[in-house]
């Protein structure tokens, strides 16, 4: 397997946490103790109550397309023979939203709204990446 | 309560999309510099206070090659794009309270021949708010630049509001044929048409080629002081009425704002129109900041010049030309002016108040705004009088 070139998360701190489910196949989000609020990206406490506890929760891993953007011009050199490709954002079920890419939907057929759910990506030993694709149901 | 301070200076070097300025980033911004302080009829020494645009030099090194050498008030805003127009109040702040007499903003780069601009910003996420934020979620799914980030506002903006590509395009020529009116603009004696904007290559759907602000070599600054001092120099001060600025919440990302619309201009409008004393309907021209055309679009919405939804119809209808009820960038702005970060829309407003914008000129103009965008939104604005 050729090296991975491409930008990776740094796999310390709450952010380590997440990517550590997501390789073991779990998309998993903080979700507040005190009031039940689910919150993405990772924060040390509860901005809707000041709470302190939290806990990871199981998503549903389903969601939909909240907005995207077709890359026709990389801007990041490792991302150059990947173009076009879309960076979307997932509006899931439990109502975080959460940048990832698709992987089975042509730039084209994009919508908001569109039905997706996770998917997970190994792109190296350490890192797997959440991405999307059409809901299957 | 309006600000008692003024601009009193402004100064520009060239602007050029082409290598050989022969000045370094510094370099540009002292020529920049010395222009506005002689502007002003004030001698380097008499400046005492200066506030760098973040990340672009310091304080320090302007006054050892200016000759501040009573330099007494240094801050930088660490907002972007958005930090000159909202230095303005910081500065008019630091003169009223005696912190300084005179302050200097300058502002510049060489964003075309230093490569700096066009270079992704994978290498100094960390200079962005919430850099481990974007290292860590965007980065990986190739989200990585700023015309990509503001896209999927675009995007979400054309779903809710049926904003279109024509609207969007409607900006860019505006922009454009502003710039044939000023010989400084990069892009003076190349005007666009809607279908050339229809036809230019896609960058991050639904942003081209020419929804994307120019990367330039150049620099500008302008200096600040009281209105008693600004009374005894030469030129016609430029009365600042107010500043503000603010921030979208969450700051640091993007994905997750309940409104995905809202910017820092989102709060600090009102707060500014509060202060300054008048409202929107006063106002006679806008210098925007421009990065990209949605968000000139964008701000016009959060300012209050339109309801959210209708920027689109704002700007088709003409309102943003010259002629129309609120000139938009008479200079050509970001999109084809040059991309001075922001200081150069501080400078075509006071350009236009002191009424020296000879056929680009806005008849009879009395009050201004000028905003500012940087980083992930946040947000300034800066009201603007004879
Ligand atoms: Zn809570």
């Amino acid at each position: 397997m050729s090296a991975y070139m491409k930008p990776l998360p740094e796999l310390s701190g709450l952010h380590g946490e997440f990517y550590g489910f997501c390789r073991s196949g779990e998309l998993r989000f903080q979700k507040c103790d005190s009031c039940e609020s689910w919150r993405h990206v990772p924060r040390e406490l509860c901005a809707e109550c000041g709470s302190w506890d939290w806990s990871w929760h199981a998503s549903s891993g389903r969601g939909k397309i909240f907005s995207w953007t077709v890359i026709d011009r990389a801007l990041h050199p490792d991302f150059a023979d990947d173009v076009p490709y879309a960076a979307v954002i997932v509006e899931m079920d439990e109502g975080v939203r959460l940048l990832s890419q698709v992987v089975d939907i042509e730039p084209e057929r994009l919508e908001i709204d569109l039905p997706v759910e996770v998917v997970f990506d190994p792109v190296t030993d350490e890192v797997t990446l959440p991405r999307f694709r059409r809901a299957q149901i | 309560m309006s600000t008692g301070a003024c601009i009193v200076g402004i100064g520009e070097t060239e602007y050029c999309r082409k290598p050989g300025s022969g000045l370094s980033q510094l370099g540009l911004q002292l020529k920049a510099a010395l222009h506005a302080i002689a502007d002003a009829g004030i001698t380097p020494a008499e400046v005492d206070g200066i506030m760098p645009f973040p990340n672009l030099g310091r304080a320090e090194e302007f006054a050892a090659n200016l000759g501040c050498t009573n330099l007494r008030f240094a801050s930088t805003i660490h907002m972007g794009g958005a930090a000159p127009a909202a230095s303005l109040g910081a500065a008019a702040a630091a003169v009223e309270a005696g912190l300084a007499h005179y302050v200097l903003l300058p502002a510049g780069w060489n964003g075309y021949s230093g490569s700096r601009a066009r270079q992704t910003i994978a290498e100094d996420v960390s200079s962005i708010p919430g850099g481990a934020i974007a290292r860590d979620f965007y980065m990986p799914h190739g989200f990585t630049a700023p015309p990509q980030w503001y896209a999927v506002m675009a995007r979400r903006h054309m779903h809710e509001y049926g904003t279109t590509a024509e609207q969007l395009g409607s900006i860019a020529v505006a922009m454009r044929t502003h710039a044939q009116r000023n010989p400084r603009a990069v892009m003076h004696g190349r005007p666009l048409t809607l279908e050339d904007y229809l036809a230019s290559p896609m960058l991050a759907d639904p942003y081209r080629v020419f929804d994307c602000c120019l990367e330039t070599d150049g620099a500008a600054a302008v200096v600040v002081t009281t209105a008693e001092r600004a009374r005894d120099l030469r030129c016609d001060p430029v009365r600042i009425l107010a500043s503000a600025c603010g921030q979208p919440y969450p700051a640091d990302e993007i994905t997750n704002r309940k409104d995905i619309f809202q910017t820092g201009l989102t709060i600090a409008a009102p707060e500014a129109f509060g202060r300054a004393g008048v409202t929107p309907a006063d106002v006679d021209f806008a210098m925007i900041y421009d990065c990209f055309t949605f968000e000139l679009l964008q701000q016009l919405e959060e300012v209050g010049f339109c309801p959210r939804g209708e920027g689109g119809a704002f700007v088709e209808e003409g309102r943003i030309n010259l002629g129309g009820s609120l000139p938009v960038n008479t200079h050509g702005g970001l999109l084809s002016e040059a991309h001075v970060l922001g200081m150069g829309h501080i400078v075509e407003a006071v350009k236009q108040l002191r009424r020296e914008c000879g056929d680009r000129q806005v008849v009879d103009s009395e009050v201004g705004v000028v905003t500012g965008w940087g980083d992930f939104g946040d947000g300034s604005i800066a009201i603007l009088a004879r």
